[in-house]
Order: C-alpha cells, then structure tokens, then sequence
C-alpha cells in the first residue's frame, strides 16, 4: 500500500535518458536509490528501536533492542503530563485545521466566482501576504496578540495559526477550474450564494480540500516557535514544547527522551503512511502554480 | 493591473445578464448584484480581517517597532535611527549575519543537487521506486524538534552511532556538536536529511511535467542522457528550479529556529547562532523588542535584494531566452 500510493503516475513515464539503458545502469541505479533510501530511513528506524531499549543498553549501538522493554512509555506517560501535551495538540491542530479549511474555501470562493468591485486588487493584496514568513513577523504578532489578551490561552495558540494566504490561493486555484455549470443551474433554481457554497461547491472540493487538511494539520502538530512565544501556563503545553523541554530536563537518559520523541513523531508518521498521496499530491500543486 | 481591470469590467458587461424578474421580486430590498457584493463581502470577511490582524498589521509594526526602544510591558520610546545604529556596531550581529551567509551558500545549492538527483532518480522505472519515494520523503513530516533530539543522539560524541560507526571503520570518532564549524556543518546535513524528499517531490512533479516526446526525439537523435540533460531537462525545469531555490533561500534565512533550539541551542561559541537565532534570542530573552525588529527588517530587506537577484538573472525561471 506504501508504495502503490506514489507510483500512480511512474507508470506514464518511460526512461528518461535518451540512450537504451543497460541492464547493469538500471541495476545500479536500484542500488543507490536502496543504498540512499536507507539512509533517510535509519535514523528514525534507530529513534523508534531504541525507545523499547532500557537505560543500560539503549546506547548499545544495536539496531534491535537486546532487551526489549515498555518502561520507557509508561515513564513518559505517568512522570510527565505527557498524555495532556498530546490531546493539546490534537485539540489545536484540529481546530486550526477545520476552522482554516472553512474560512479560506469561503474567501476563495468568492475570490473565484463571485463579481464584486475590487475583486483582482484583493486577491493581489491577498497573495503579497504570502512573502511575509512567519518568523520575520514573530515580535509584532507577539505584541498584537499580548494586547488582545491572547497570550496563554488556546485561542491565542489557535487564532493567529489559522490565517494564511497559502490555502486561499491553492482552493481558488481550485475553484477556478470547477466547471460552472452546476451553480448556474442552482442560481436558476434560487439558491442562495451560501446554498450555493455550502451545498454544491463545498462537496465538489472534497478531494482538495482532504489534501489540504493534512497537510495543516502536519504544520500545527509540528509548530514550536509560536506555542514556545506565545504559552508559558503548563497546561497549555503542546508536545513539540514538552519534548523540548524534557529532552534539556533529562539530559542522558536517551531511553526516555527516545520514547518521548516516538511518541510525537508517532501520530504524524501514521497520518503520512495512510495519507501519502493527498500530501504528495498538494506538494505538487504549490509548486507548480 | 489596469488590464485586469478592463477585461474584469467587459467580462461583467457581458457575463451579468439582465436581471430575472423571479430573483429580484423574492428579495425586493437588495438587487441580484449587490446581492452579489454582500455575499462576497461575508464570505471574505473571516479571512481579509484574520490576515490584516495577523500578517499584515504585524509586517507593517515589525518596521515601525524598529524606530522605537520598548522596554519592559508597554513602553515605548521614539528613538530614530538608533536600533540601527546600534546594529551596525553589533559585533555579535554581524557575526550572525556571517553565519547566515555561509549557512545559505551551502545549504541551498547542496539541497538543490540532492534534490534534483534523488527527483530524476525515482523519476525512473526502477523496481521498487514508490517505496523509495516513501522513504526518501518520511523525514520531512516529522517535527525539526522531534529531528533534532534524534541527531543529537545519534552525533553524541562517546556513545552516537555516527562515531560508532567512524570507529569501527578505522577513524577516530569526532566532537560533531563540540566545535563550532562542525556543529554548522552538523545542522546544515541536518537540514538536507530533513528537507530532500520534499524538494525531491516538487522536481519530480516538474520532470513530469516535460512532454515525454522531447526524450524520444532526442533519442532517436542517438542523444546520450548527459546532452538529454543539458539540452532538455535543465531548461524546461526551469521554472521549478527558480521556484526551489527561491522558497529554499527563504525558508534557509528565515526557518530553522526549531532545529537550532535543540540541536546545539546556538552553540558552540556561538558557531551556529543564526541571524534569526539571535534576534529571536535580543527579543524574547533580553526583552529587546525594538532592537530585534530592526534587525528582523534588515534580513527582511536581505531576502527582498536576494529574491530581485534571483527573479532577475533567471528571469522569473522562463525559459524565453532562447537555448
């Protein structure tokens, strides 16, 4: 299932190279992409195997545990609130991601469909958002958010996550190539521009928009700077944070941080070995434009 | 943008028709185009506010903040130009800076390479070549928090299998994270591991993208795969070329900041203190608001020269200058 997800469009591409390859060229080149697909592969591998290592052997230098133990996760999970740190960052990657996915197809449909003054002028101003990154503006929106009352709160951790020009542009894209039949006929019909959306566009864009919420959903699980800036309450600890903190709280012993560390990247693994072609698939439209 | 305009203006002449007598009567206040305006007013509504508030307010004070001395919780002082005096007698600024620079002048051509090879290489039929994809991609959706405590054991000096397996080739082991030219070194690598295979997926969606007809004129041309290369690959590729180096530049000044935190946290001596490591250290350590921002719109202004440089000599990544 791993690899057919990738190879849907090797098949359409025939060998590259203008010459007929040789047996042996092909050979060589399945050698180096296993030779170099292991190495991408081993030091996760060696993350995941050493968290069932105890603290005697988990700096053993083998790649299968001598003496296979659980501890380690019971340890993070009944030492460290590290249960509350997960369900945190469940809690606000899915929020994040819902509440992102609603509020950019809105724009995006209206960036594409409808007819207002302005439209063109909008959606430039709209893209030029895009070359602000987030850490060039990491002080301002810390001030901005203090004055609002955001800081050390969910919402502070969820609201300003949501706003990025990167989704409203990949869903007009979109949306600009939905035939527009349907809507017109709807619109003949007397529907509304909310029916419209909400009944006809919004079920259209299902396979974009799955895309696009794995896609966030993976960026907030992984966020650190701006939960690192923004909360400082332990309760509101996201796990990227708690691993962070743990990994400088218990310096050697790599059996426990190992753990802690599995633990984290565990769910986003998962997510990518079931969702891989959705989030190729997204790679591939942002750089394309 | 004026063309825009006007071709907006007939599309709306042409595109609205006279309005049906049945839509206009059920709603008599609003007519079916300012219907239309207030639809698309609330359906931009969420979005045009979070992103002024968000983005666009906070670019704009990023500049103004870095005219004025805030200190402490709220008080702010006027004082011109002196963050950016006081920047450009920073040792430790441009220090940073100089780091920056040859974290860039490396990472980014060597990610290109590495990208650009693994994307022609699981571009072919190889057997086996969606597991390779997988794999070589895996690194990239785990956190760079969760990647830097990984290589932190794995470039451990006494006990990380990097010198484990140095030793047991003969070498002696060395102070990966203990010296500071190593250490960058270190977090450069890092970042190739961790972003290859996204990078790699772009290009391969570039490759695929080239007609297969233009390989197989060259190769009744009797073309080898290096002139293959040069004389199709490489410039149809361009605009993804552009693209990947552009967005790599970027994310190379900008990004980062996780991995640095766990990795070697700035250290040693300050050998990998970035520029965007040290300004996040004067603001949220040191409480220098002010100062930071001025800092922070100067590597702007750097990013904004370097992106202009780029758009220039490849222009934009078209190919329209001939072969």
């Amino acid at each position: 299932m791993a690899s057919d997800a990738l190879t849907t469009r090797a098949h359409t591409t025939a060998p590259t190279a203008g010459r007929r390859r040789l047996p042996s060229s092909r050979a060589g080149l399945t050698v180096l992409a296993v030779v170099l697909s292991l190495i991408s592969l081993f030091p996760v591998l060696w993350m995941v195997t050493s968290s069932f290592k105890t603290r005697a052997t988990v700096t053993d230098g083998r790649l299968i545990p001598k003496d296979f133990t659980l501890q380690n996760f019971v340890y993070v999970f009944t030492e460290v609130p590290f249960a509350r740190y997960l369900w945190n960052s469940f809690f606000i990657s899915t929020v994040i991601t819902v509440a992102a996915l609603f509020f950019h197809s809105m724009a995006a449909y209206a960036l594409a469909r409808l007819r207002f003054p302005g439209r063109e002028k909008l959606f430039g101003a709209i893209f030029a958002t895009l070359l602000v990154t987030a850490p060039v503006v990491l002080i301002p929106l810390f001030l901005v958010a203090r004055q609002l009352g955001l800081l050390d709160s969910y919402a502070g951790l969820i609201i300003p996550a949501i706003f990025n020009a990167f989704g409203i542009f990949l869903l007009r894209q979109f949306y600009l190539g939905l035939p527009k039949e349907l809507e017109e006929a709807a619109v003949i019909d007397g529907c509304g521009h909310w029916r419209v959306y909400w009944n006809i566009v919004l079920p259209m864009s299902r396979p974009v928009l799955s895309a696009l919420a794995i896609f966030f959903f993976l960026a907030n699980w992984n966020a650190f700077v701006w939960p690192l800036v923004a909360t400082s309450d332990q309760d509101l600890t996201v796990v990227q944070l708690g691993i962070s903190s743990f990994q400088t709280q218990y310096t050697s012993n790599w059996n426990y941080i190992l753990a802690a560390a599995t633990v984290a990247a565990l769910p986003m693994l998962v997510l990518f070995f079931v969702f891989q072609r959705q989030i190729v698939e997204s790679i591939k439209t942002s750089g394309l434009k | 943008m004026s063309g825009v305009a006007a071709q907006e203006r007939r599309r709306r002449a042409t595109a609205a028709p006279p309005q049906s007598p049945a839509t206009s009567g059920r709603r008599p206040r609003l007519s079916r185009k300012h219907r239309e305006w207030l639809a698309a007013g609330l359906f931009l509504a969420p979005d045009v506010l979070g992103l002024l508030v968000f983005v666009a307010i906070p670019m704009v004070l990023s500049i103004g903040l870095s005219f004025f001395q805030v200190s402490g919780f709220g008080s702010y002082e006027w004082i011109g130009l002196g963050n950016y005096r006081r920047m450009v007698n920073d040792p430790l600024f441009w220090d940073s800076m100089k780091i920056t620079g040859l974290y860039v002048v490396f990472l980014v051509p060597l990610l290109f390479c590495v990208s650009l090879g693994l994307g022609l290489l699981v571009k072919q039929q190889l057997p086996g070549v969606g597991v390779y994809r997988t794999m070589l991609f895996m690194p990239y959706v785990i956190s760079l928090v969760v990647v830097g405590v990984l290589w932190k054991f794995l470039l451990d000096e006494q006990t990380g299998m990097v010198n484990r397996a140095m030793r047991a080739a003969g070498f002696d082991g060395e102070s990966w994270l203990g010296s500071p030219s190593l250490a960058l070194g270190c977090v450069i690598a890092v970042m190739v591991w961790v972003m290859m295979g996204y990078y790699m997926i772009i290009f391969l969606a570039g490759l695929q993208e080239i007609p297969q007809e233009f390989y197989e004129a060259a190769k009744l041309d009797g073309a080898g795969p290096w002139t293959t290369f040069r004389t199709i690959t490489w410039p149809l590729l361009r605009p993804t070329s552009f693209f990947v180096l552009l967005m790599s530049t970027v994310a190379a000044i900008t990004g980062g900041l996780d991995l640095i935190f766990v990795l070697t946290n700035g250290g040693p001596a300050n050998g990998t203190s970035l520029a965007i490591f040290y300004i996040y250290q004067q603001a949220f350590g040191f409480g220098e608001y002010g100062y930071a921002s001025a800092m922070g719109s100067f590597l702007v202004l750097i990013m904004v020269l370097i992106s202009a440089v780029l758009f220039t000599f490849t222009r934009g990544g078209r190919f329209d200058d001939g072969e």
